[in-house]
């Protein structure tokens, strides 16, 4: 076994694979960029690397400094987690090269399943189902028409080197292809430096089913089942679970059977994943294979008790699998929740800031927390968004998806936008609780984008119970402030109180109770019960016996109450003072209609317009770049440009106006 | 008697109907409360003892002998937010437009005679035309007593103006003089001289919302220290405001029981000073977390926003908090936040509360606009207003804190009482890059030579040792401990007695 070994990544996965090695007791390195000197990653490996300034590719894709370190460091194999290095057939050779072990498949896997055109023919051969599409790499724009109307309208346009969504584009006809092509081109330039893209046949109703396998150096190969990916956003993985509601064990057995026959058929060593799609009717095909960790191990070492990343080491180590097949067992259900740094009420923008608040739910029973940051940890616009992976595991598919519910719930993020509330909403619907998935899921469910969930008539009473159960335990507190004059009026403590909603008025009735208070909402009685002084940021009590962690914030008068998906600013007042608020002209926001401005931090690309253009509703006006996603900001309606703002290099704040309109 | 008593009540009504029910709608159809529907919401419900009910003007010229209204324009009297006593006065816009009657005027210096007695604030919600014109001087002499009385009351009992309508001409010299004035943003406005006199005179066509309404004042003049968006919202913010306040200058600060614990640590402050010396933090997050639960008044937070002024409790206990702001010009004084934050420092003299200073400050802002427009003075303010300040004085340097800008900020040497820095202060005349500029002039083109100065310089002065080996620190906190240390040094410094020698007043530089 190895004494020391490097971990070539940040953040979440590189605190997980640390984890792990220290379970083993293996000396750990760390490696960062100048973002994250103060990282998390860094306090916990025994020692750190500096690689150099904060972009990617003058840090974490540096392959020679990386093999230094290393050297430096006397770290005799080296973890690449995802992402960065770890599908790059040249960093397994440097490695190999310094004699250092590579913790992964061979430079022969990467190399054949890295190519997604050479990996389809490679699959094709092993007998692996396919999908109908182009093989071959496209030229350009036109190239690309000729080859779609062969195949067939809808394709997908996916970049050669690609993963984890980035440089894929669907097109339902010629004008989104000549558009996807050029912006698919773009991004995998961008994140993979390789251009390269190819098109396929768009398979309808489909469902994101991969099989995880594990194989070591000896010839042997298992597979340990599926995970269902298939609530996506843009081909970014939001939702998985393990296993998937959809496969049955036949399926399963043939799935994993076929997964097993590729990974051996390249030779296949450690942990990796093969994607398939799946139909309605349960035929499926082949996507790609990832020849690394995925973000959503989790969810397979929850259900199977195995530990992957340790399965990788002891692998690369030259250890034999320590199971057949047959020995596979799983157990229980688990879904994982990827919680980002973005903004859900703003079309899902990136967000990026400082954690001013950082309260991960590590108390809730069955839930696995994997994060690399703490609260002040930055979230910059260098790397990808994710902030956490939130895993909740229990006996059945319910029981996990309401642990995972209290979960988010009690999850507190404060700083930068993020779309805890999205999750919760996805997780409480009808549909995604009866199973009904498919990769269009949340373009079907959100087709206007996310504003917040509805709360059915119940929680929403409890959220209110409990907001005026708070205000109602501080206007008691108020009252006990010092220097009062004995013959004061009576106080505002009374019981009836009015919820305000914007310009709605909700009446709630609430009474003190011996260790709480009982409250009634449109009828329905609530007792709440729990710590609710001024200090509480989450509810901990409960509502009718029943756990129920709505968060408050508090901003001068108004408070903020989250659950469920739904935040709402609302002010809690006696009833005449609502009565007095009624009468309060109703407010105009200030008109920005003719403005176009940042919805992000991030850097202006380039401006398609100039002064005294005339623009038509939907056309370019310019792309912003914020995490290394390019974003076309376009027209809202026709109209003049009066003036440009900003130019391209720009640096951005969020709400700075670009082009203003006449 | 029976007649009596129903005289009484047919006058009460009349009072209470004030202007009567058209203009009470048309105060209404502005998005207005009227005057008495203000104080319902202002104070405790059942705790205001109205006065002077039937007082009414004695103006007969022009007609005025036929138009009397019980109250005369202003609804004066006293009651409790909170259980703690305030004496209100609420002008009613619906009466002779709330204009200034020499009986009004009366009305009011009676409750502001009788809050300097009994120590109680004074709370002024204005809602006037302006003099009332056919009283002609009588009207002017009314408001020279209100000014008088506003004078005599300053540092005694806080004085709290809500400006709720309009305040023209000689009539804002009364919210002028007392310690808080707060705006209803796009129905009130205040101005000396208003937009038709002001096109007559200069030629500007401006708006009485340009010229004077909410935002004008709250971001421009620094005139108001906040705006609020409707009658409602105000008069919350300002019972919440009230929590914070003592009654007079002959009591502490109250205290409002609190869960938070004085030793709750917040180890994200540990990284909340980026490593980068020339990269801004919100210095907002120190105060939000450093409060008793994360509850912060700011005022003028739109006006000299690189420094930040409010209340906070600590342990219950009302404290001021000045605090530079490296968001905004680099933390920077000059002379708007100069004036801002000694102001503030004064009232919290006048009125016992500590004062808790939170010190990054590069300096002072040079150019020719902060010279030609007297910083030399104006800066003197805040210098001033800390050195005299015999109240509880805590400060705590985060980063920067360079030249005279460090003597000003609740300096040891302006009788600061408890001196903290955090590990990543610098106490030095200057940073080290202007520094050996000036000590190496003759290395200048050497840029090797001044890097090694540079960095000779940072390891000597760039951290907080030197002022703490001198005393002038009197200890090296840990962020995250921040919150233990000042609850400490505040509940030592509770029963603290420090005197001034006697003179009928100092001359701050004004």
């Amino acid at each position: 076994m190895f004494d020391k070994i490097l971990i070539a990544n940040r953040g979440e996965i590189a605190c997980r694979i640390i984890r792990t090695a220290k379970r083993m007791g293996i000396k750990t390195v760390a490696v960062y960029s100048d973002a994250d000197a103060d990282g998390k990653h860094v306090a916990m490996a025994d020692e750190a690397v500096r690689l150099g300034p904060p972009p990617s590719a003058e840090s974490y894709l540096l392959i020679d400094k990386i093999v230094d370190a290393c050297r430096e460091t006397g770290a005799q194999a080296v973890h690449p987690g995802f992402g960065f290095l770890s599908e790059r057939a040249a960093f397994c050779e440097a490695l190999e090269a310094a004699g250092i072990v590579f913790i992964g498949p061979g430079t022969k896997a990467i190399e054949a399943m890295g190519d997604k055109i050479t990996s389809k023919k490679i699959a094709h051969d092993a007998g692996v189902s396919t999908v109908p599409g182009f093989m071959g790499t496209i030229e350009d724009a036109d190239h690309a028409a000729k080859i779609a109307e062969e195949i067939g309208y809808p394709v997908m346009i996916k970049a050669s080197a690609g993963g984890g969504g980035k440089g894929m584009r669907i097109a339902n006809g010629p004008d989104e292809l000549k558009d996807g092509v050029r912006s698919a081109m773009n991004e995998a330039r961008s994140s993979f430096g390789d251009d390269r893209v190819f098109i396929e046949k768009f398979v309808t109703e489909p469902r994101h089913i991969e099989i995880q396998v594990l194989a070591d150096k000896h010839g042997n190969a298992i597979h340990l089942g599926e995970r269902e990916c298939s609530i996506q956003r843009r081909h970014q993985k939001v939702i998985e679970e393990a296993p998937s509601p959809f496969i049955d064990a036949e399926t399963r057995a043939a799935m994993g059977a076929q997964a097993v026959a590729l990974a051996k058929q390249v030779d296949y060593v450690s942990a990796g994943t093969v994607e398939f799609i799946a139909d309605a009717n349960k035929n499926f095909y082949f996507i790609e294979m990832n020849t690394r960790l995925q973000v959503e191990h989790t969810l397979t070492e929850l259900v199977t008790g195995l530990d992957l990343v340790e399965q990788m080491i002891r692998v690369a180590a030259g250890e034999k699998l320590p199971m057949t097949q047959d020995e596979v067992g799983m157990c229980g259900w688990a879904i994982e929740a990827r919680v980002y740094a973005e903004d859900p009420y703003r079309g899902f923008l990136p967000s990026i800031g400082r954690l001013t608040r950082y309260d991960p739910p590590l108390d809730v029973d069955g839930i696995r927390v994997d994060d690399g940051v703490e609260e002040g940890s930055e979230i910059s616009m260098f790397y990808d968004p994710m902030i956490a992976k939130l895993v909740a595991y229990g006996e059945d598919r319910n029981d996990a998806a309401d642990r995972l519910a209290d979960a988010l719930n009690r999850y507190r993020i404060r700083g930068v936008g993020h779309n805890i509330p999205f999750l919760s909403a996805t997780i409480a619907m009808e549909r995604f609780r009866a199973g009904r998935l498919t990769t269009n899921f949340i373009a079907e469910e959100f087709p206007d984008g996310f504003s917040g969930a509805d709360l059915d008539t119940y929680d929403r009473g409890a959220m209110l119970a409990v907001a005026v159960a708070f205000e109602r335990a501080n206007a008691e507190r108020s009252l006990r402030i010092s220097g009062q004059v004995a013959n004061r009026g009576a106080s505002d403590v009374g019981t009836i109180w009015t919820v305000r909603e914007g310009r709605e008025n909700t009446r709630v009735e609430i009474r003190p109770v011996e260790d709480g208070y009982d409250a009634v909402v449109e009828g329905q009685r609530y007792a709440v019960r729990g710590p609710l002084d001024a200090t509480i940021a989450v509810f901990d009590g409960n509502v009718n016996g029943e756990s129920f962690p709505v968060q408050i914030d508090r901003d001068g008068i108004y408070r903020t109450l989250s659950y469920g998906g739904l935040s709402q600013r609302v002010l809690v007042v006696p009833p005449r003072v609502a009565e007095s608020l009624d009468k309060m002209p109703a407010k105009e926001a200030a008109d920005t209609s003719k403005l176009l401005v940042s919805p992000m931090p991030g850097l202006l690309v380039s401006v398609a317009v100039g002064e005294g253009d005339q623009v038509k509703d939907g056309q370019e006006i310019c792309v912003v770049e914020a995490m290394k996603m390019e974003n076309v900001l376009r027209a809202e309606r026709d109209g003049v440009v009066a003036k440009v703002h900003a130019g391209p290099g720009a640096s951005l704040a969020v709400d700075q106006t670009i082009v203003e309109f006449e | 008697m029976q007649d009596i008593i129903h005289r009484l009540e047919t006058m009460r009504d009349q009072a209470r109907a004030g202007g009567g029910q058209r203009r009470v709608e048309a105060q209404h159809a502005k998005g207005k409360l009227s005057a008495r529907e203000r104080i319902d919401l202002l104070v405790d419900p059942g705790s205001f003892e109205e006065w002077d009910m039937f007082v009414e003007h004695r103006s007969t010229d022009f007609g005025m002998a036929d138009q009397k209204i019980p109250g005369d324009g202003v609804v004066t009297g006293y009651g409790t937010v909170n259980g703690r006593l305030v004496f209100v006065f609420s002008q009613d816009f619906t009466v002779f437009g709330g204009s200034l009657s020499e009986a009004h005027a009366e009305k009011i210096c009676k409750v502001m005679d009788q809050a300097m007695k009994v120590g109680a604030p004074v709370i002024g919600l204005n809602d006037s035309g302006g003099a009332r014109i056919q009283e002609g001087v009588a009207s002017l002499g009314g408001y020279a007593e209100v000014f008088q009385r506003n004078v005599l009351a300053s540092g005694v009992v806080p004085q709290i103006s809500m400006i709720m309508g309009p305040c023209a001409g000689g009539a804002v010299y009364s919210p002028a003089m007392t310690d808080f004035i707060f705006m209803v943003k796009d129905s009130s406005y205040m101005f000396v001289t208003g937009p038709d006199v002001v096109k007559t005179v200069t030629h500007e066509t401006v708006t009485h919302e340009e010229l004077g309404g909410a935002v004008t004042h709250t971001t421009r003049s620094g005139v108001a220290d906040q705006a609020f968006d409707n009658d409602v919202e105000a008069l919350l913010n300002l019972r919440r405001f009230i929590d914070f306040l003592p009654s007079s200058n002959r009591e502490k600060p109250p205290v409002r029981p609190t869960a938070d614990e004085a030793d709750r640590p917040e180890m994200s402050l540990d990284s909340l000073v980026p490593a980068n010396p020339n990269k801004p933090y919100d210095m907002k997050e120190l105060i939000l977390k450093v409060a008793d639960e994360g509850d912060f008044f700011e005022l003028q937070p739109n006006f000299a926003a690189n420094i930040i002024t409010g209340f906070a409790r600590m342990q219950g206990s009302t404290v001021g908090i000045v605090a530079n702001q490296p968001m905004v010009l680099a933390g920077c004084l000059d002379i708007e936040s100069a004036k801002k934050a000694g102001r503030f420092v004064r009232f919290c003299d006048c009125f016992n509360i500590p004062i808790v200073t939170f010190v990054d400050v590069p300096g002072f802002l040079p150019g020719t606009a902060q010279e030609y427009g007297g910083i030399i003075k104006h800066g003197a303010k805040l210098l001033f207003a800390y050195a005299e300040a015999t109240v509880p004085k805590v400060t705590v340097i985060t980063r920067k804190a360079y030249g005279g800008a460090y003597d000003v900020m609740s300096s040891k040497h302006l009788r600061g009482d408890v001196n903290y820095a955090w590990p990543t202060a610098e106490i030095a005349v200057m940073g080290p890059k202007g520094a050996v500029e000036i000590i190496f002039r003759g290395d200048l083109g050497d840029d090797e030579k001044i890097e090694a100065r540079t960095e000779e310089y940072r390891q000597r002065f760039a951290n907080p040792f030197v002022a703490a080996g001198r005393g002038y620190l009197d200890d090296v906190i840990m962020p995250h401990n921040t919150r233990r240390r000042i609850c400490r040094a505040l509940a030592m410094l509770r029963d603290k007695q420090l005197e001034n020698p006697w003179k009928k007043h100092d001359n701050i530089p004004l």
